[in-house]
C-alpha cells in the first residue's frame, strides 16, 4: 500500500525536480524514491491480508513479494540508465517521472482486488510505456515502435474492457471474490456462456500484455525499436506485474471452472514456446534475440499458471526474479557494448559486436555469460530452479506431456543464448577496453551475485509466502 | 562429513588456483588434486564395505520441497571417488609442458569439474545427482572450446546441446518419480527404489534414462557428438571427458536404470543390449580404419563403454562388478594413452599414423610405457582390462549366447586395432616426422608411472576393489530380483 501512495507524490516530485538547474540531482533522488517505496513495502510484511480502498486493493505477501521484484528490478534499471545525460534531446526528468508512474500501475496490477483497480493499473503502466517507447524522438525505428505498441495495446485494452464488462453482466459485479462466488455456484446455461466468454476476452486483454502468442506480434518491433534501457523496463516489470495480474485472476475468481479454461492456457503456452524459441533462433540481432526470448519465457511462466497447483505461486515469484534478474545484465551488457560498437551512427546490437568481449573485459563478459546460463536454465543459476520449479508444479498438476515440450523447447534456447557466450569468448574482434562507470559495475556484480546465489540456495524463500 | 569436504576441497583448491596469478596456477592445482586424492585414500582407510553408505550428510535444501542437499559413499560411489581423484592430479601434472593461454582458468576449470564429478558419484538425492551431471558439464565445455582445436567451436556446441538435451529427459522422468513418493514428497534415491510403478510407466522412465545415459556414455547410435569432440578438445579435456566424465552414464545406469525400473529393464533390456553390443563392434571397426591416433582411440573408447553398458544390462554380479572394475581400467588406459599420443604429437606436430614411424628406436622408456598401457586395454591377462573384460563377457554370454559370442569378438578386433596402432607409429622405417625424437621427461615420466602400476595392481590384484563393491552390488540387485 505504502510504496503506491509514495510513489505517486514521489513522481511528482522527481517531474518538479526536472525544473531545477542541475540535472545531476535528478538520479540519485530517483534511486532515493525506489529506496524509500522499497522499505515502505516491506512494512506490511505478514501483516497481511489487508484490503484498502473499499476493498479494492489486497496486500497479502504475494503481493509485497512481486512489489519487491518490480521495485528491485526498477532500482537496477534507473540505475544503469546513467542518468540520459549523453542526449541533448532527451527530458531525464519525464523519464524517471513516467517510470515512477508506471510502478505505481504495475503494483496496482499485482494487488488488485477489483475489476476496475486491474484496469487503471493497466492503463497507467501502458500509457506510461507508450511514450516511454517513442522518448528517442529523433530516431525513426523508435517512433515506429511507440506507435506500434499505442495502437496494438489500445486494440488490446478494447478487449480487456469488453471482458470485463460482460463478467458484470453475468455476475453482477467486479469484484473477485464476489466473481468466484458466481461461477462456482454457477449453473450450465447462456449465464455462463456471457461469464466464459467475458473470461476469454479478459484473458486477451491480459496475454497481449505479457506477449504471448498469438498476441506477441508487436513484441520484437517494439523491444527492437524502444531505447534499451526502456526495452529492460518492459521486458522485466511489465511481465512480473503481468503474470502477478494473471496468476491473482486465474487463482482467485475462477479456480472453480478450471476446467473450461486451463487447456486453452496450456495451448496458448505451447504456441508461445514454440514462437518465442523457434524465432528467436533466426536472429542476428542481440537485441530482438531476447525480444523473442522473453516471449519464451512467457511461455514457460503460462505452464505455471495452466497447472495452478500448490508449487506455481512461488514457481511464478522465483522465475520472475530469476528472469528480472539476468534481464537486466544482459541488456545492461548490451547498452554498454552497442555504445561501443556503432553502424551508421546507430548503436550495433547484433551478436558479432560481441566478438572477442572476454579479452579485453572479463567482468562484462562473464556477467553475460551468467546471465545467458541462467535464461537457458543451466544448473547453478537462478534460472534452473525457476525452470524446475515451472517443471514440478505442471507434474502435480499431472500434466507430464506439457513438460516434455518445454523440455525440448529449453534445448533450443540453449542454442541461441549461447551463440553470444561464444561469440565472446570464442571469437576473435577488436574489441576496445570499455570503461564502466564504478556504480553501474556494482549493480551488474549484484544482479550477478543474485543469480548464483539462488542457484546455489533456493530455499531462501522457501516458506517465506 | 568426509564426503562434503570431498566436494568442497577440488573446489577451495579451483578458487585458489584462479586467483594465484599465472605463474603459481598449475603447482597449486597439483597441489589442490594430490590433497584431494589424500583425502580419498584416507576416506578409503576408514570404510567399512558391508556398512551401506557411509561418511553421509544431509542437509535441507529446498525444504518445502523435501529436496536436500545430501550425499554419501558407498563401496560403489568409493571406487570412482578413487578414479576421479587419481585421474585428476595426473591430468593435470600431464598440462604442465603445454604453454596454454591463461592458465590460472585452465586449471581451476579441472578442479571445479573434478568437484562436479565427485558430486555426481556420492550424491544420494535425485537432483544433487542431476545439478551435478549437468554442472559438470560447463568447465568441460569450456575447457574444450576455449582451449581446443580449429574445429572448436562447432564441435564442442554439439556436444553440449546433444548431452544437456539428453539430461533434460533425465530431469522430466526425475520429476514424474519425485511426485510418486508417498506422503511430503522427497528426492531421496532410497526413496525411489521403493516405488511400485506400472510396466508402462516404467517403459517410458526406462528410456527416459536412458537416452540422458547413452548420450553422456555414448553409446550407439547416440556417439556422433564423441569422436569429433575428443579430437578437437586439448588433451586435458580428452582425458577428463573419456577417463571420467564417461562414468557418469555407466554410474548412472547401475544407480538409476536397474533398480528403480526392474521392469522396464525387462521389457527393454534386450533392445538396450544390442544397440551397446552394436557399439562394441561399430567402434572396433571404425577404429581399424582410423589413421588420426586420437580418433582411434575415441573410438576404442566408444566400444568399450559398449561392453560396459552391455554388463550393466545383464543385470547380473559379474556383470556389473566387470563393468565396475573396467571403468577403473578403461579409466587408466585411456588417459595413459591419450597421455602417450599427446606426446607424440607435441613432438613430431602430427598425429596420422601414416605419417609416423620408427619412434621406438629412439625411445625404450616411452615404447615400454606405451606397451603396457596398450597391452592393458586389449586385456591381456595380469593387465587391468582383462579382469573387467573377463566378467562382463561371462556376464553377457549368461544373459543371450549369441550376444556373447559377438561381443567376444572384441577381443579379437580390439587387438587389431590396438596393435595396429602401436606398430605404425613406433615400429618400422623412421619416417621424417619423427626425426630428434627425445625419450620421456621426467614430468612425463612421473605421469606415466602411476598408470602404470595400477595396470598390473588391477591386473594381478583386483580383489582390493572388487571387495569393495561386492556387497553394495548384491544388494543392488536383490533389489533389482524383487
Amino acid at each position: 500500500m505504502y510504496p503506491i501512495i509514495l510513489l505517486s507524490v514521489l513522481g511528482v516530485v522527481t517531474l518538479f525536480l526536472g525544473f531545477s538547474k542541475s540535472k545531476n540531482i535528478l538520479l540519485p533522488a530517483t534511486l532515493l524514491f525506489l529506496i524509500i517505496a522499497l522499505i515502505g513495502n516491506f512494512v506490511e510484511w505478514n501483516k497481511g491480508p489487508l484490503l484498502y480502498f473499499y476493498d479494492m486493493f489486497r496486500v497479502d505477501n504475494l503481493t509485497l513479494s512481486f512489489n519487491g521484484i518490480i521495485l528491485l528490478s526498477a532500482f537496477m534499471i534507473v540505475a544503469i540508465s546513467g542518468g540520459f545525460q549523453d542526449n541533448a534531446d532527451s527530458e531525464p526528468a519525464e523519464y524517471y517521472g513516467l517510470m515512477l508512474f508506471s510502478l505505481v500501475g504495475a503494483m496496482m496490477m499485482v494487488g488488485f482486488e477489483h475489476m476496475i483497480m486491474l484496469f487503471i493499473g493497466v492503463e497507467i503502466l501502458s500509457v506510461a510505456m507508450y511514450v516511454l517507447t517513442g522518448s528517442n524522438k529523433r530516431n525513426l525505428r523508435s517512433n515506429e515502435a511507440a506507435l506500434k505498441y499505442f495502437l496494438m495495446g489500445a486494440f488490446a485494452t478494447g478487449f480487456m474492457l469488453f471482458g470485463m464488462t460482460l463478467l458484470y453482466g453475468a455476475t453482477g459485479s467486479f469484484e473477485l471474490s464476489q466473481i468466484q462466488g458466481f461461477a462456482s455456484n454457477m449453473q450450465q446455461g447462456s449465464q455462463s456462456y456471457i461469464l466464459y466468454a467475458g473470461l476469454l476476452l479478459l484473458l486477451i486483454g491480459m496475454l497481449f500484455k505479457v506477449s504471448a502468442a498469438p498476441f506477441h506480434f508487436w513484441t520484437p518491433d517494439v523491444y527492437e525499436g524502444a531505447p534499451t534501457i526502456f526495452t529492460t523496463f518492459m521486458s522485466t516489470i511489465v511481465k512480473t506485474a503481468g503474470f502477478a495480474a494473471l496468476f491473482r485472476l486465474l487463482n482467485t475468481s475462477f479456480t472453480n471452472i478450471y476446467s473450461f479454461w486451463w487447456i486453452i492456457i496450456a495451448l496458448i503456452a505451447v504456441l508461445t514456446l514454440l514462437v518465442g524459441n523457434i524465432g528467436a533462433t533466426s536472429q542476428n540481432s542481440f537485441k530482438r534475440m531476447l525480444a523473442y526470448s522473453g516471449i519464451s519465457h512467457a511461455g514457460y511462466l503460462l505452464i505455471a499458471l495452466t497447472a495452478l497447483s500448490r508449487p506455481s505461486e512461488n514457481a511464478i515469484v522465483f522465475y520472475s526474479l530469476a528472469y528480472s534478474l539476468s534481464t537486466i545484465c544482459a541488456f545492461g551488457v548490451l547498452m554498454l557494448v552497442s555504445k561501443e560498437k556503432t553502424i551508421e551512427g546507430q548503436p550495433n546490437e547484433h551478436y558479432d559486436a560481441f566478438n572477442g568481449l572476454a579479452k579485453q573485459n572479463p567482468l562484462l563478459a562473464f556477467v553475460l555469460a551468467v546471465s545467458m546460463l541462467s535464461l537457458a536454465g543451466i544448473p547453478l543459476t537462478a534460472g534452473f530452479w525457476g525452470k524446475f520449479f515451472i517443471f514440478t508444479s505442471a507434474a502435480e498438476r499431472g500434466i507430464m506431456w506439457i513438460t516434455v515440450i518445454a523440455v525440448l523447447m529449453s534445448t533450443v534456447g540453449i542454442y541461441y543464448y549461447f551463440r553470444v557466450i561464444i561469440a565472446s569468448y570464442l571469437r576473435e574482434g577488436n574489441m576496445i577496453k570499455i570503461r564502466i562507470a564504478p556504480f553501474y559495475q556494482v549493480i551488474l556484480l549484484i544482479a550477478t551475485f543474485l543469480t548464483i546465489l539462488f542457484g546455489l540456495a533456493p530455499g531462501i524463500f522457501d516458506n517465506l509466502i | 562429513m568426509l564426503t562434503l569436504l570431498l566436494i568442497l576441497l577440488p573446489v577451495i583448491a579451483a578458487v585458489i588456483t584462479l586467483f594465484s596469478g599465472e605463474r603459481l596456477a598449475k603447482t597449486v592445482a597439483l597441489i589442490g588434486g594430490l590433497t584431494t586424492l589424500g583425502l580419498a585414500v584416507m576416506t578409503w582407510l576408514q570404510f567399512d564395505p558391508a556398512a551401506g553408505t557411509q561418511f553421509g550428510f544431509k542437509y535441507a535444501w529446498v525444504s518445502s520441497g523435501g529436496i536436500s542437499f545430501a550425499a554419501g559413499l558407498d563401496g560403489i560411489s568409493l571406487v570412482l571417488v578413487l578414479l576421479t581423484t587419481f585421474l585428476t592430479p595426473l591430468i593435470v601434472l600431464s598440462a604442465f609442458k603445454h604453454d596454454y593461454k591463461k592458465p590460472a582458468s585452465f586449471y581451476a576449470l579441472i578442479l571445479f569439474m573434478e568437484a562436479a564429478l565427485i558430486g555426481v558419484f556420492t550424491a544420494t538425492d535425485a537432483f544433487l545427482f542431476y545439478l551435478f551431471f549437468e554442472a559438470a558439464l560447463i568447465p568441460v565445455y569450456f575447457l574444450a572450446a576455449i582451449w581446443g582445436g580449429e574445429n572448436r567451436i562447432k564441435v564442442t556446441f554439439k556436444f553440449f546441446i546433444y548431452t544437456i538435451f539428453g539430461s533434460l529427459f533425465m530431469m522430466v522422468a526425475l520429476v514424474y518419480l519425485y511426485y510418486q513418493t508417498p506422503g511430503t514428497h522427497t528426492s531421496e534415491i532410497t526413496a525411489f527404489y521403493q516405488l511400485q510403478l506400472s510396466p508402462q510407466t516404467q517403459g517410458f522412465i526406462f528410456w527416459a534414462f536412458f537416452i540422458a545415459f547413452a548420450i553422456k556414455m555414448p553409446l550407439f547410435p547416440f556417439h556422433t557428438w564423441q569422436p569429433d569432440t575428443y579430437t578437437e578438445s586439448p588433451t586435458a579435456a580428452t582425458m577428463l571427458l573419456s577417463g571420467i566424465m564417461l562414468k557418469m552414464g555407466v554410474y548412472g545406469l547401475i544407480r538409476f536404470l536397474l533398480p528403480i525400473v526392474p521392469q522396464g529393464m525387462e521389457s527393454w533390456g534386450m533392445m538396450a543390449m544390442i544397440l551397446s553390443v552394436i557399439g562394441i563392434i561399430y567402434g572396433s571397426i571404425i577404429a581399424i580404419q582410423q589413421s588420426d591416433m586420437k580418433r582411434l582411440i575415441a573410438y576404442s573408447s566408444f566400444a568399450h563403454v559398449g561392453l560396459m553398458a552391455a554388463g550393466v544390462f545383464s543385470y547380473s554380479v559379474n556383470g556389473l562388478q566387470g563393468a565396475l572394475i573396467q571403468m577403473l581400467a578403461h579409466g587408466i588406459n585411456v588417459i595413459g594413452l591419450f597421455f602417450i599420443i599427446d606426446i607424440i604429437y607435441s613432438r613430431t606436430k602430427t598425429r596420422f599414423l601414416d605419417q609416423l614411424g620408427g619412434i621406438s628406436q629412439s625411445t625404450p622408456h616411452l615404447s615400454i610405457y606405451f606397451m603396457i598401457l596398450l597391452l592393458g586395454s586389449v586385456a591381456l591377462p595380469l593387465t587391468n582390462g582383462f579382469v573387467g573384460e573377463f566378467l562382463l563377457l561371462s556376464s553377457v554370454f549368461h544373459y543371450d549366447g549369441w550376444l556373447g559370442a559377438i561381443a567376444g569378438l572384441t577381443i579379437i578386433l580390439g587387438s587389431v586395432y590396438m596393435l595396429r596402432l602401436f606398430q605404425k607409429s613406433m615400429f618400422g622405417p623412421r619416417s621424417k616426422w619423427v626425426e630428434g625424437f627425445q625419450d620421456l621427461t621426467a614430468s612425463e615420466s612421473a605421469v606415466l608411472l602411476p598408470l602404470v602400476i595400477m595396470v598390473f595392481w588391477i591386473g594381478i590384484y583386483p580383489n582390493t576393489f572388487l571387495k569393495l563393491t561386492e556387497p553394495a552390488v548384491s544388494q543392488l540387485l536383490q533389489l533389482v530380483n524383487n
